[in-house]
């Protein structure tokens, strides 16, 4: 870690940007001796920007999420960050509750009453398309659903930013298509600085400001595309589609 | 259809039950065993019958030992599963002596809590507590463990603290657990009941079985195990309709349809 001169040009720079990571390293120790998850990475994520990383399996994706969300430390390098809430691949609702009582959950976790919790969450579910479903428990709800309320409870926690882990992945193919331009809607009127990793480069071309590539273990950022398409995207807008190829081509996909 | 499938459910077990009867009924009649050793049903039955009203009293004694001995069996496995959990301290150095304090054989300790605690109620409550809070730690704490590690993470960027992670994710996640040895419990403390008033009381029905088995009193005997046997079904079966009625969440059908 480096003290900086606190320079004209870079107190410019903190107050727009709501992530900064340089240089950040992250190792593990296994059995099998010292694992490097991630290599030198350095993001810049401006406040309100929505960033997507792709990347293989296994390329610290999710150790950059975690670094995101204070939930490790890095080994080297600097992270600096808003405070920001997580919303996990699998949609990790409590069972024993309600979906309303779960969107407030972080409000409950933070001293409020449960009728307050209830109040703040309630008028988000008519936005979400959730009406009618406040008192289901999540064994009731659809894969989609469940994805929306647990969004929901990331946006109710009240963090300047989401960091999304593969929110979709766990969802058959029509229903991602349709919780894909969900969310887009959704982050254009609830604008948060964002994050989101996912290994589908579509996913990530439709919804990101900017898609930064990774490179497989140790994790690098190997390539950053801006993704000038205006919104709402379709799948199949030529841009879209010849932003994807040049996503792959950096990922090493044969065409 | 639901009220034929409710009859064809019962009967399965029904018709199990009247066969066993039925051979046991049997074997005894055609002279395969000495009914002073083995009585028949029929005279099992008629003992029920006639002694009801000692078995009724006595049976009340029991009762109120064995759901007492449950309730601070229960509280004790609350406590040290909770302790346990959140202690590796804890878990290395009292888990074992949990263990061990299993392999005493009841029969033999059971004298020595009346020594120390009297010959009233509280030694019974000792020894079935005893007995119960073990399955009870061993399932809860398999219930806690079953906590997703990502949940946890999840609620901690929700800025939820230790306690609040306890509180809204773990303890009720432990709590199917809960309900699974207090099943069990239900079962062994009968067991632990009789051996406790075997080894001193005035009443109860584990009291009522050991003098009418010295006397040579087989059916009546048996009418005593009758009766300790159904209260160790109805617990246990109420125990189950308690479970789903409070965590309904733990039996619905997931729906992983999209």
């Amino acid at each position: 870690m480096t003290v900086e001169a606190p320079d004209q040009e870079h107190a410019e720079e903190q107050s727009e940007a709501a992530i900064v990571i340089e240089d950040a390293v992250r190792r593990f120790t296994s059995r099998r001796g010292v694992v490097l998850a991630l290599d030198g990475i350095s993001v810049r994520v401006r406040r309100g920007e929505i960033v997507a990383v792709v990347g293989p399996s296994g390329c610290g994706k999710t150790t950059l999420l975690e670094l995101i969300c204070g939930l490790q430390n890095p080994d080297g390098g600097r992270v600096q960050c808003a405070p920001a809430a997580l919303m996990p691949q699998r949609d990790l609702l409590l069972p024993w509750l309600s979906a309303l009582d779960n969107a407030g959950v972080a409000l409950r976790a933070r001293g409020l009453s449960r009728s307050a919790a209830r109040a703040a969450a309630g008028p988000w579910f008519e936005r979400f398309g959730l009406a009618g479903f406040e008192a289901a428990r999540p064994g009731e709800l659809s894969g989609g659903m469940r994805q929306r309320v647990s969004f929901l409870r990331s946006l109710l926690a009240g963090k300047p930013v989401l960091a999304l882990d593969e929110p979709f992945a766990a969802l058959d193919a029509i229903t991602r298509a349709e919780m894909q331009t969900w969310l887009a809607r959704a982050l254009q009127e609830e604008t948060r600085t964002v994050v989101l990793v996912t290994h589908d480069v579509e996913e990530a071309v439709l919804l990101g400001d900017r898609v930064a590539v990774m490179s497989p273990r140790p994790g690098r950022i190997v390539a950053n595309l801006v993704i000038d398409v205006p919104r709402p995207r379709q799948r199949t807008d030529p841009h879209v589609v010849a932003l994807r190829a040049q996503a792959l081509r950096s990922l090493g996909v044969p065409e | 259809m639901s009220r034929m499938r409710r009859w064809t459910g019962w009967a399965g077990p029904l018709l199990v039950v009247v066969v066993l009867l039925g051979i046991w009924e049997l074997y005894v009649d055609l002279g395969g065993a000495d009914p002073l050793v083995l009585p028949a049903p029929h005279a099992i039955a008629s003992a029920l019958y006639t002694d009801r009203g000692t078995l009724w009293s006595n049976f009340l004694v029991t009762a109120q030992e064995v759901v007492l001995g449950i309730i601070v069996g229960v509280l004790i496995a609350l406590v040290l599963s909770i302790g346990i959990h959140f202690s590796a301290m804890l878990r290395r150095g009292v888990y074992p002596l949990l263990i061990a304090s299993q392999a005493i054989p009841i029969v033999l300790i059971a004298p020595l809590f009346l020594l120390w605690l009297g010959f009233g109620l509280l030694p019974k409550l000792a020894i079935i507590a005893l007995v119960t809070f073990f399955p009870v730690v061993v399932t809860t704490l398999a219930a806690l463990e079953t906590v997703d590690p990502d949940l946890i993470k999840l609620m901690q960027t929700l800025d939820a603290s230790r306690l609040e992670v306890f509180r809204r994710v773990e303890l009720p996640a432990s709590l199917p657990g809960l309900f699974t040895g207090a099943k069990l419990a239900a079962v062994f403390s009968v067991i632990a009941a009789v051996f406790a008033e075997q080894a001193g009381s005035n009443s109860g029905l584990g009291y009522l079985f050991t003098i009418a088995d010295s006397q040579l009193l087989a059916p009546e005997a048996f009418a005593a195990v009758a009766v300790l046997s159904a209260f160790a079904i109805a617990m246990f079966a109420l125990l189950a309709v308690a479970e789903r009625r409070a965590l309904p969440w733990a039996y619905q059908p997931k729906g992983d349809t999209a």
